[in-house]
């Protein structure tokens, strides 16, 4: 892994990058800035059911981005593990919003291209989003056909006993339909694209109580 | 009393049990449900990953087209749609730069929003509106003898307070001890079942549903009631992965509180959509709705 030639106290130069993106997304996550009051106690990492499995552990998300890090926390399998469940906002002693924050860390990554090597998440996400922009809602089959065919097929062949036993019990819809407002969701996304200001143009003015604000200039 | 429903994509396929018994209690109840017309997919957690601001105006849509329709509330039974239609009302009531640009956006489809819609889930209408003791009255069969384990899953209490306590609420507890049923001890109530993760990472998602199904069998708890289709999925259609996994050998029925509900109402099987879940219910259960 290369490292970048940095000047101590500072932050390299795509570190700097990725923490503009990663605070223009947290932006958008009312009480973010509750993040500068993170005491490391470990209650996050505690009562998350999955931190078992995550390289990085909330807490340490939270140091990582602290320490200037984040191309780190973007390159470990923890924000995709997490399963959203809320627990971790429920205690935090600080009421700091750490599963908010975790998904404002999925978009960061999805906009620097930065995920890990297996990037499972992307995938289904992507695909949910072509389906429910097309049909407006979501077509189970379709989506999970998309994503295993992608992802892996033979995990389709695994699935098959499982589908069949659903399809018996008219438990799949085959036929997916489209809503009559897709006109309407077509206008939103235009409407949203429309409101997506290229970098650089849009002068942002980030508050000064925002973690990262010093780092950034 | 009428109520405006919002189904969500899931129950619709994979959910269906759910929606049918969801329809059957109202109607034994003799509540009106009407669907919300030509709503749209809320977004669920998958496209909040990829794009917020379009995802809370996709969300908002629903709560537009509800405003309206001229209702103020909107039922939404899937746990994921409720949490994400909440978060919308929420983000968009916290944060006036979100509202603003959620605005124009759905502006630029005709659409406005004044944030005028609460929405609500069907264990928290059925058991605050309507009453507990409304629901005694209208039961045809008591569900005394039967054992279940009152799971919520995670999404409907959190992360805000709503209707009930965040990790230990009591509402589905009580709804059917009042109808003569006995809750087992289940700690684990509010605990994830893991949701999505059974896609992209199973061997995780796996291990939560192990735990939860560990947890009801050693209470020897009969049946699980689920509020989430998500987690009646993951609890029931991949109880045979689980026991290849962990060589265990689970074999407990799951079935949406709705179901459970019916039961004690005295709709049929059919009605409830019981001839659909995969794992077949067990006397003395079995007994009551035969």
């Amino acid at each position: 892994m290369e490292v970048e030639q940095r000047i101590p106290g500072t932050l390299a130069a795509s570190e700097r990058e990725l923490r503009k993106t990663f605070l223009d997304q947290a932006r958008l996550v009312p009480g973010a800035e509750r993040i500068t009051r993170c005491l490391q106690c470990g209650t996050c990492t505690g009562s998350c059911p999955v931190s078992y499995a995550m390289d990085i552990s909330p807490r340490m998300v939270i140091a990582l981005f602290r320490a200037g890090e984040i191309g780190e926390i973007l390159r470990s399998r923890t924000i995709w593990i997490c399963a959203s469940c809320y627990m971790c906002t429920t205690r935090c002693p600080q009421t700091i919003k750490i599963t908010d924050l975790l998904y404002a860390l999925k978009r960061t990554a999805l906009e620097a291209k930065l995920y890990p090597d297996r990037f499972p998440v992307y995938l289904l996400s992507k695909n949910f989003v072509r389906l429910v922009n097309h049909y407006g809602r979501n077509q189970e089959i379709l989506l999970l056909l998309l994503y295993y065919l992608r992802r892996n097929p033979l995990e389709l062949l695994r699935m098959a006993p499982m589908g069949w036993s659903l399809m018996r019990k008219g438990r799949v819809s085959l036929f997916p339909a489209k809503i009559q407002g897709v006109a309407a969701i077509r206008k939103i996304l235009a409407a949203s694209k429309a409101l997506e200001l290229p970098r650089g143009e849009e002068t942002v003015e980030y508050d000064k109580t925002m973690v990262g604000y010093r780092a950034v200039g | 009393m009428e109520y405006l429903y919002y189904p969500g994509c899931s129950l619709e396929s994979a959910g269906k049990p759910y929606d049918e018994s969801l329809r059957a209690v109202f109607r034994a109840l003799g509540i009106g449900l009407t669907e919300l017309k030509d709503w749209n997919c809320c977004g669920a957690t998958m496209y909040m990953s990829v794009d917020e601001t379009t995802s809370l105006a996709i969300s908002a849509r629903n709560l537009a087209l509800s405003e309206q329709s001229g209702s103020r509330e909107l039922i939404a039974p899937c746990s994921a749609c409720y949490t994400v239609l909440l978060k919308t009302n929420r983000f968009l009531r916290d944060s006036p730069e979100l509202k603003r640009k959620v605005d124009v956006i759905l502006g630029g489809a005709g659409l406005k929003y004044d944030l005028t819609v609460a929405v609500r889930h069907p264990l928290d209408v059925l058991v605050n509106d309507i009453g507990i003791e409304v629901i005694a009255r209208t039961a045809k069969r008591t569900l005394e003898g039967i054992t279940f384990a009152p799971y919520y899953g995670c999404q409907i209490v959190r992360p805000e307070r709503g209707f009930d306590d965040r990790e230990f609420p009591t509402t589905m507890d009580r709804l059917f001890e009042s109808l003569g049923a006995k809750c087992t001890y289940f700690p684990l109530k509010t605990r994830c079942c893991g949701g999505m993760l059974m896609t992209t990472f199973p061997e995780v998602c796996l291990e939560l549903v192990k735990e939860l199904l560990a947890c009801a069998a050693e209470n020897e708890a009969q049946c699980i009631a689920t509020t989430c289709p998500l987690c009646q999925m993951n609890l029931e259609a991949y109880q045979k992965r689980v026991n290849k996994m962990f060589k265990t050998s689970y074999e407990v029925p799951v079935l949406c509180f709705t179901q459970l509900l019916g039961i004690a109402l005295g709709c049929s099987e059919h009605e409830l959509g019981l001839q659909r879940n995969l794992i077949a219910l067990k006397a003395p259960l079995s007994a009551l709705v035969a």
